[in-house]
Order: C-alpha cells, then structure tokens, then sequence
C-alpha cells in the first residue's frame, strides 16, 4: 500500500502547477464576464464630500458604476472576526460614504467590459475629498492630544487586553536583576503570488448565486454574505478554486470587494470578476506586524526568570478585522520558559494604515522578538551564554501538560499540551555545531570581521478549533471522494489527507479523490488558518476513514457471505481473507449500496448510501515549538548582513508528510527572513504608502533567502489521533529574533573607548558584554572614564536592515 | 495596473523610426526593451499616444562592435548581450562586472543598454559607468544626427539630452589606453536592486605606477550619476598607496549632498559612498577586498 501516514509522497498537485496547468481564479472560464475595478482612496483620512461619476458612467464599455451611497443594501458593517467585549468597534463598511481611513480603501466600483475600459473609466471620477490629520504609528495614536483616526471615535485605543499571572511588579521590585528594553517590529504582507479575486454568477432562474473567491475561509465567507444579503446560505455558494496562489492569513479575513462583486453581479444580472492586482494588493490587503514592545525582565544571578512585564502597541489599522493578532501576542511571550510572574498589557490603536490581521506568524514573531532579544540581553548582562541562560529557564521534558497561567486566543488557559524544548534546543545547537560556531566566530572577531551567533526559541499555538470536518463517500465509481471544507492554497490537501483517508480505510492513496473549499459540497467548516487544518481536518478524515471502512467491509462481507473482520482490502478489491477469488470491487460495492436498484427492496443486511461525515472539534489548542539559530556576518561599513549558517529545530508532532512539512518550514522561513532583513511597508507621517510596489518593498527573493538546515523532533500532540500539530508558521515565527540576536551579537566587538574604536583583538575569544562593561564602570571612581565608555550597537528593530544597522553602529559612536 | 490607449507602431527601419518621432513628438515613446517603459505604463505613470516599438529597426542595431579604439553599443544591443560579450570584455571588462549587478537575467535579457542611458535612472549602474568610461551617445532624429557626452547626456533624474523626436543610435566608447583599470562595486538591499549607492572608478597608471588619469563617478547619491572630481584629483599623481586611496574616501564624503529616502538615510548614502570608492580603488590597486 502506498501512500499512508509519515510517507514523503510527492505532491499530486505538482504535476499540473509546475507545467503552467494550475489554473487559478483568473483562469476560470466565465464567459462574457464583466470586469470590476475599485476606485480607492488617495488619502489616508479624509471626509468625502461628493462622488461625481457622471463622466466614468459615458466612458466606453462601462457598464455601471456604483458609489457606497448607491449600494444602501449592503451598507452594513463587517464584522471582526475574533471579538472582545471591550472592543470600540469601529465599522468597516464595504465602500464607506462618509470618511475614508486608509490609502486603499474603496470608494467607487467600476463594471465595464474589460479591466483597461475598467481603469480608465476610474480616472474619469470626481471625488471632492475634505484631507483630515492621519495617524500613522501606535506612538503618533497614543500621543497626547493626538488626532483621531476616525472622526467620530473617542479615541484611538480600539483595546486594552491585560494578562496576568502572580504579581510581576512585586517580583520585578525584588529581584536581583531587571533589564529593560524597547522592540519594534514593523509591519510585513502577505504577498502571496495570487492576489485576492472574486468573480461571481447569478442565476435568475434559481435564484442562487455562485462566488468563486480566492478565500481561505469559504464558508465563513458565505456566512457573512447570508447575514448581509439577507439570503439563505443554500442560495449562496462559495468555491475557493482548487488553485489558490497562497494564503498567508490575508486571505482569511473578509474584506468588502467580497460583498460588492457578487452583491453586483445580482443587480446586473451578469457574471463579473474582480481580480486584485498588485498595486491594489499592497494599499488593500490586510497586513500585520506593527507592534512596539517594552518589555521587562527580572531575574537571578544565574540567569533564571522571575518575571516578564510587556507594554505592547499594537497597530490595529484603520479598522479592527478582528482581534486574532495582538490576543495571540500577549499568550506568546512567555515563550518556551518558566516565568512564575507575567504581566502583558495590550494597546490595540486604531491608525490610519490598511487593517491589520493575521499574516503567518500571527502576532508570534513580535513577541518572540521582544522575549528573545531580552533573553540575549540577560546573557550579556550575567557574561553568560546566551545557550545555556536558555537551558535554565526551559519548560522539562516532563512537565507537559504545562500550564502558563495565562489565557490563549482560543479562549482556554494557556497549556502545553507536549513538547521537549531541551531536547529542541541541543538538536538544534549540535546542528549547528554551537562550539564550533563560536570558536570560528571568535577567531573572526580576532581577524576584524564582524560574525555573530543568534538563537531564537517559540512556543506556537496551533491547531485551533472551534472544528473542522471531512465528508468521505464511496462514489459511484469505486472511488472515495474526500471533502473538506477547509480551502487549501498551495498547502498539497490534495496529497495529504488522500493519505490520512488511505491508512484509515486500508486502501490505496490512488483509490481517493479529494476536493476542498467549496461550500457546495460540505454545509460546515471554519477555514484554513492558525496552522490548524492538520491537526481538526486530519483527525477529522482519519475518523471518517475508519468509520467509511466499516461501512465497506460490514458491505462486502454481506456480500461475500463472511465476517466483517476477514474482509482485506487488495487494490479496488474487497477480499476474504486476500483472496482473489471472493472478492468484489468497490466499484460493485458502490453499485449494491448506494446505486441500488429502482424500487427493489436492498438485500438483506446491506445498509444505503456509503457516505460519513465527521467534525473534529480538538479540546484546546495544541502547542508546536521550535528553535532557530543564525550564525551572521555583519559590514558595519555599509551595513550589509549576511547569513552565513541557519538551522531550524522543529517539532509539529507527527508528521503525516515529512517532504511536505520540510517544504512549510522553508516557506515559512522566507516570510521569516523577509520579516528579520528586508520587508517593510513603510507609511510616512501623513499615511502615505512608500513602499507600495516590488521596486521599494523590498520582498525576499530566492536569493536572499540562505540555506538552511532543518532537524526534526516529533513529539505528539494528545490532542488528538494523530497526534499532529501545526507546521505552517515555525519556519517564520523566531527569525526576527534569531537574526536580531546574531546581528547585535556581530556588532558586540565594537566598542568605543573616548571615540576611538577599541578593535583590539580579544584573543580570549570572550567578549566583555558592553552592558555590563558599562554597568561596572559607571560604579568606577573614575568617572570621566565611564563616560567615554559606550556600549555596543543595539538592534531593536526588525526588520534589521543596512541603514538601521548603520544607524545603529552611529549611534553607539562608532 | 493596465495602461491607458495608445497606437503602437512597429517601424521597419531607423527612417521609418524617425518618421514617426518627427510627426508624434511629445506624444510619442521608444519602446526599446520595455523594462523600465511598461511598468511606467502599467502603473500610468506615464501615458502616451504613440508606442514607438524599435524593436524591428534592424540586425545591426542588436550587437555591440569593436573596431580600432572604439566599442559602439547600438540602441537593440541587449544587457545581456553586452555582459556576455567576450570581445567587450577583452577591452572593457568593467562591463561585465557592472552587468551582473542590473536586475535579473530576464530583465537584461531584455532591457536594452542604449534604453538604460535613456531611461537615465540616478540609481542606474550602466549610466554611471558611462560617465568613466570615454563615451559618447550618438543621436539620431529626423532633423539630423548629433553627438554629447556622458557629462551633458545625463542631466537630471529621469532626464536625458534626448528631444521627444530623437533616438538614442548608439554609445561610442573609446577603448581606454593601455594601463588602465577600473573597478565597478555596488550596495544594494536585494539582489537586482537598483543601488543603494554605486561606484565606478578609473585610472591609467604610468610605467612606473603613477596614476595618469582617473575618473570616479557615483550612482545613487544626485539626480545624474555625479563624478567625484575632488576624489579624482587626490588619485591623480598618487600609486593608489593607502594614503591616497583615504584621502579620496574622504574627498568622495565630502563632495556628496545625497538626499535619504526609506531605504537609506542621507548619512548612510554618503558613507557607501566613501566605503565604495575606498573599495574600488583598492581593487584597482589590486587588494582583493
Ligand atoms: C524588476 C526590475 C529590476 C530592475 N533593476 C534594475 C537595476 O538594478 N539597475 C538598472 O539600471 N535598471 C534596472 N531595471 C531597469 C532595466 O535595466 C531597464 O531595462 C532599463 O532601465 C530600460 O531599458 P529598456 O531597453 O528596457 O527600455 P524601455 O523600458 O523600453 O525604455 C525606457 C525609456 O527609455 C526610452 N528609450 C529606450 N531606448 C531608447 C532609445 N534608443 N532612444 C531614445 N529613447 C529610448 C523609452 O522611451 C523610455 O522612456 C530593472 C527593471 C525591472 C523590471
């Protein structure tokens, strides 16, 4: 039998996206479709006083154009999607009518007969806008006497979310060592290949209409347009192509061009298709990352954490599409590590920037960057490894189910369900040779180059309920039909539960068929997104397998006149007890149970209709981990960063595709590397995008992205049959902060003594830290010498790029 | 990101170009490669009435030429095409080590060098290893053909000494006397990336090791590709000793006004500015760093 759990089947799907056949929303033939384009705000907060299309609607080939005004219908807000009693909602409206709160948002809709008749009927619209004050940055939102986002709000906070376990003040007050230290990181994308895309169909004469939608939540999607439209679910169906270009978390959100394309394709009658280009992209799509941490630590003169207190600003964006991101931050800092007191404090601020939801990641890296860089800090502050300051604080092997004392996003207390994070970690450092590294660093050091070990260790939630589900059918063929309701966008579904569905029911993995996303075809599902679909649709199949394998063998062997239990299965054969001779096909199967003959009464003992369905709802979230470690080397001169060795530890429990989980890490390290070097969609002071095209944001290609190499650990989850957990974003989550930690660590060789580098060469190969080094002399008599005394460079931004490293490097005098 | 209308044209011949150019003037565009026009387009940053495509003009506009002392790089002559010239790089090896640094294989592969000097991006490496090399851009139009250099060529960002009805024919390059060296270094964030700041330098040394002749000139840091004539001068005279190639460092800060933008600040410009001429002078010398 080929194909089951744990084998590295190669992706079904290859075949067809590597020869140029996937076909993706675009490709979809819809004949005579009409084109869709969004006229979108210039500005990032400004009050709209009227829309002229008088002109646009003369342009040729438009067909109809439409305002927020001219749409009442649905002028409904949408909902976030992760809410919190105390939120101030703010309402995101699919084409606003009164105020405009981001460059991007949409103000006007153009249908014309193609998408260039399309844009050049939107330069022919007259929008007389009144520019209000915009508010770019949580520090310009929190600022005294600051302007509003929204006219009508009361302020700028949209949150405040606390979390809390002992008393970290107290604990902070009393311990021997407290550090401090502020963080930013900044915003990143999406970027997947294919941007979002919904087309849509009417039909009069059922009264039904179809939505093709480059979802990753079709079913939430078609909720959302039920409670809008005022239409019954059955009317509408979504279908996420089987083709979707990537996901990332933009595409699990909803957005308003998924309420006006279909909204207008009803009015018109016609088939219409919006496709988002990447200019759009990048001013619409929602976006994540904003966070500023200052953050806390207070610990012992061995390094051992007494206490964590975080003061997070979190960069909601113009609009709070739901509160996923900064709940999963605040859960996240503890991390890995034993932390009697935690104290998080949210600021969740509305700006006028796109919204902000989960992009891969989710809210983790920022808080692994905060925690991780502090880690560092407490080893440069003891003269300590960074290692083994780590070793000290992990959770033991043997201390699963752990509990944080804290809250995670899915509203249970924070618990790991399993893990080794020792173990995680010596796997990861023996990978990278961690005495080596350093002696090679050292040796650099002594030769004037700047080389820098970083390691970054995380925590993820994953594996999210509230469900996810799975129907299995015999098809009519012989074949099994695997439905999932979860919409895959490059993730191989099409591989990966053909496997779990083949080793539960015993056959072939060539025996099943399986289609996903579409809303049609399975009433129930939440999504794909928080790393979840394995760990509830993978159980969710493997149930369903074994219970479709009952109904096949309790079938055959009424048909074979056996025991159920001496029933084998051999190819698309049913046999007894593997013999040829008495055996019947699926196929025959199929024909008694669920084809039957008209009006005849079923033999008996045979049950109809050869179908299950099953819901996996998991207890809580199940807890992957991970460990990076990044050996850099820094050019302080032109600040320049180049990776020179990088390994991944991780551990998602058990693996259904080990090729498959290999190909997520690495994936998920590029949007890693692309957070920790390059990206960033910069807004200046007045909301304006400076980074709204490939030419200045500066995404990862395959050549900034560095070989890496990956060791596994399995540890699996309880939670569930197969034990797995999530695999989608550890490859992302810790490289921020592996790389931060590496680049300061480079840069620790420089130091200055009354302005003149002290490049002498430590032949110790140990470095006094510069905090400590800075700490010791300022309790000096000689107080002029510690005054010339600065410390070495410090990295408190990610992305880690060469101007702010070489800021940084000016900064600390070199 | 569709462009607006425009008539395109694809004439059979340089004539036939020009014609073209004469009637269309301001509303009129060469298309060469498309690299840096179609995205322009796309994006409707810029609009036009007439594609001029000169894709067609003609064989002996696409491969560059070496005869006696000259190089001559017709307007079809590719990137690519120039980075894999072996003849080329017997005389003018700088180009194969600048070419590696513009874009991606299928950008040169169709991104032409005459299009480059055109399109005239501060941020361009082709213009600025135009502006050390002994160059002259040949111009063609209906009106008749004239000839600038490098130094008049490029005058502000984005703009060039080309009318709305001229072609850029060809860039003449005078293959340089013996003895002398050049070096091309760059920093860019990504791969491919336009230059953060980049640097060409040049100098002819005598027999006995002297700098003769030197030109320096730095992408990134003004709207045209700026020569660092002050640096210039402390090579000239000088072995390229460790003295020399300081004072030029210094001489290079001192001469640049670049303005910051999101990828680097002005301070930060200014010191790859130095770094960069620190490191191509060395190379020149021959320290490999
Ligand atoms: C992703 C990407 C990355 C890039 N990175 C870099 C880089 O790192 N460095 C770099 O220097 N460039 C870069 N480019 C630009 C590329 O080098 C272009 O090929 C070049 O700028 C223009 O050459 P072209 O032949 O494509 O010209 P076109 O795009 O066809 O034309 C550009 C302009 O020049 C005019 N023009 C072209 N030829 C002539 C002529 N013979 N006479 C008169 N006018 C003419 C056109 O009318 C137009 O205004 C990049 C482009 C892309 C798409």
């Amino acid at each position: 039998m080929t194909g089951t759990i744990g084998a590295s089947v190669k992706r079904r799907e290859d075949d067809r996206l590597l020869t140029g056949r996937g076909r993706y929303l675009d490709d979809l033939d819809l004949p005579d479709a009409l084109a869709i384009a969004f006229l979108r705000s210039p500005h990032a907060h400004a009050k709209i006083n009227s829309i002229d299309v008088d002109e646009a609607l003369q342009a040729p080939g438009v067909v109809a154009v439409y305002r927020g005004s001219d749409l009442m219908a649905i002028h409904k807000p949408l909902a976030p999607k992760v809410q919190h009693p105390m939120l101030k909602e703010l309402p995101r409206y699919p084409i606003p009518c009164e105020e405009v709160h981001y460059v991007g948002e949409p103000v006007a809709v153009v249908v014309a007969e193609n998408r260039y008749l399309a844009e050049d009927a939107l330069e022919l619209i007259d929008v007389d806008y009144d520019v209000l004050p915009a508010i770019s940055s949580t520090a310009a939102a929190l600022a005294e006497g600051a302007p509003l986002a929204h006219s009508d709000a009361d302020s700028n906070v949209a949150v405040t979310l606390t979390q809390r376990c002992g008393d970290a003040e107290a604990a902070l007050n009393s311990a021997p060592n407290r550090l401090s230290g502020e963080f930013r990181v900044m915003r990143g994308g999406g970027h997947s290949m294919e941007a979002r895309a919904v087309a849509a169909r009417f039909e009069p004469a059922t009264g039904q209409v179809t939505v093709w939608d480059t979802t990753q939540s079709p079913h939430y999607a078609r909720q959302q347009l039920s409670m809008i439209y005022e239409m019954a679910e059955d009317d509408i169906r979504v279908i996420a192509p089987p083709d979707v270009g990537g996901g990332f978390g933009p595409k699990a959100q909803f957005y308003g061009e998924e309420v006006v394309v279909p909204w207008v394709a009803m009015l018109l009658g016609r088939t219409v298709k919006w496709v988002e280009d990447r200019q759009e992209n990048f001013v619409s799509a929602m976006m994540e990352r904003g966070q500023t941490h200052r953050i806390e630590v207070g610990f012992d003169d061995d390094g051992k954490l007494l206490a964590v207190r975080d003061h997070i600003e979190h960069d909601q964006g113009a609009y709070c599409a739901g509160l996923q991101v900064p709940s999963i931050t605040t859960s996240t800092v503890p991390g890995p590590y034993k932390i009697p007191n935690i104290h998080t404090e949210l600021y969740a601020c509305y700006t006028n920037m796109v919204p902000t939801s989960s992009v891969r990641g989710a809210g983790r890296p920022q808080a692994v960057f905060a925690m991780e860089r502090m880690m560092d800090r407490i080893a440069e502050h003891l003269d300590l490894d960074p290692a083994e300051v780590r070793r000290r604080n992990l959770i033991q092997a043997d201390e699963f189910p752990y509990r944080v004392g804290i809250t995670f996003r899915d509203g249970s207390p924070l618990t790991y369900d399993s893990g080794d994070f020792p173990a995680l970690l010596e796997g990861t450092l023996d990978k990278l040779d961690y005495e080596r590294c350093k002696r090679e660093r050292d040796q650099a050091r002594a030769e004037g180059r700047h080389v820098g070990i970083g390691i970054a260790v995380y925590v993820e939630g994953c594996g999210l309920g509230p469900y996810e589900g799975a129907k299995l059918r015999l098809d009519n063929r012989g074949k099994i039909l695997v439905t999932l309701a979860a919409a895959g966008q490059g993730q191989g579904y099409e591989t990966v539960y053909a496997q779990i569905a083949a080793e539960a029911i015993g056959v072939d993995m060539d025996l099943i068929e399986v289609v996903t996303g579409d809303t049609g075809r399975i009433p129930f599902g939440q999504g794909t997104f928080a790393s979840r679909i394995t760990a509830t649709a993978g159980p969710a199949v493997y149930n369903a397998g074994h219970q479709l394998r009952e109904r096949l063998k309790d079938t055959a062997a009424h048909l074979l006149g056996c025991a159920p239990g001496d029933i084998e299965f051999d190819g698309d054969r049913a046999t007894f007890a593997g013999d040829a001779e008495k055996s019947v096909s699926l196929q025959e199967i199929a024909r008694v149970a669920n084809i039957g003959k008209h009006g005849i009464t079923l033999p008996k003992g045979i049950k109809p209709a050869i179908e299950v369905s099953s819901y996996f709802a998991p207890e809580r979230a199940a807890y992957a981990s991970g460990a990076h470690a990044a050996v850099v080397e820094v050019d302080p001169d032109t600040g320049g960063v180049k990776v020179l060795k990088y390994v991944i530890g991780h551990d998602c429990g058990n693996v259904i595709n080990p090729r498959l989980v290999d190909g997520q890490v690495i994936g998920g390290f590029a949007h890693g590397i692309g957070n920790a070097l390059y990206e960033e969609p910069v807004y200046d002071a007045e909301g304006q995008p400076q980074a709204a095209s490939y030419l200045d944001y500066t995404l990862v290609s395959a050549a900034e992205v560095p070989r890496v190499e990956l060791f596994h650990l399995h540890t699996p989850s309880p939670l569930n049959p197969l034990g797995a957990k999530g695999a989608g974003e550890g490859g992302t989550i810790p490289a921020p902060a592996a790389i931060a930690n590496a680049v300061e660590d480079a840069l620790r060789s420089i130091r200055h003594r009354g302005g003149v580098e002290d490049g002498r060469p430590d032949h110790s190969g140990k470095q006094p830290p510069g905090g400590r080094a800075r700490h010791r002399l300022e309790g000096d008599a000689d107080g002029a010498r510690s005054a010339t005394i600065q410390r070495s460079p410090r990295i408190d931004y990610a992305p880690v790029t060469p101007h702010r490293v070489a800021t940084a490097v000016r900064e600390a005098g070199h | 990101m569709k462009p607006g209308r425009f008539t395109y044209h694809a004439p059979r011949s340089l004539d036939a170009a020009l014609a073209l150019l004469a009637e269309h003037g301001d509303e009129a565009k060469v298309l060469a490669g498309g690299q840096s026009l179609v995205p322009m387009l796309n994006f409707r940053l810029a609009q036009v009435d007439h594609l001029v495509d000169i894709n067609r003009i003609g064989p002996e506009f696409a491969g560059p030429k070496v005869t006696g002392d000259t190089v001559t790089i017709p307007a079809l002559v590719r990137q690519r095409v120039l980075e894999r010239s072996a003849e080329v790089a017997a005389v003018l090896p700088v180009f194969a080590a600048a070419l590696p640094q513009v874009a991606h294989p299928q950008i040169r592969n169709r991104g032409t060098v005459c299009g480059s000097c055109a399109h005239a991006d501060p941020a361009a490496e082709l213009p600025t290893v135009m502006s050390v090399v002994d160059s002259t851009f040949r111009i063609a139009s209906a009106r008749g053909t004239r000839e600038v250099d490098a130094a008049d060529f490029f005058q502000f960002h984005l703009t060039t000494a080309l009318e709305p009805d001229e072609l850029l024919t060809e860039v003449a390059i005078r293959v340089p006397q013996p003895g002398t060296r050049m070096a091309f270094k760059e920093f860019a964030t990504r791969r491919g990336d336009f230059a953060l700041v980049a640097v060409a330098a040049s100098a002819t040394v005598d027999e006995s090791g002297t700098v003769t002749a030197c030109r320096i000139a730095a992408a990134g840091v003004a709207p045209t590709p700026q020569r660092l004539h002050d640096a210039e001068a402390v090579v000239i005279g000088s072995t390229v000793d460790d003295e020399a190639i300081a004072a030029a460092e210094a001489a290079a800060s001192a001469a640049v006004d670049p303005t910051g933008d999101i990828h680097a600040t002005a301070e930060h410009r200014r010191r790859l500015t130095a770094v960069l001429v620190r490191r191509a002078l060395a190379e020149i010398k021959g320290d490999q760093s």
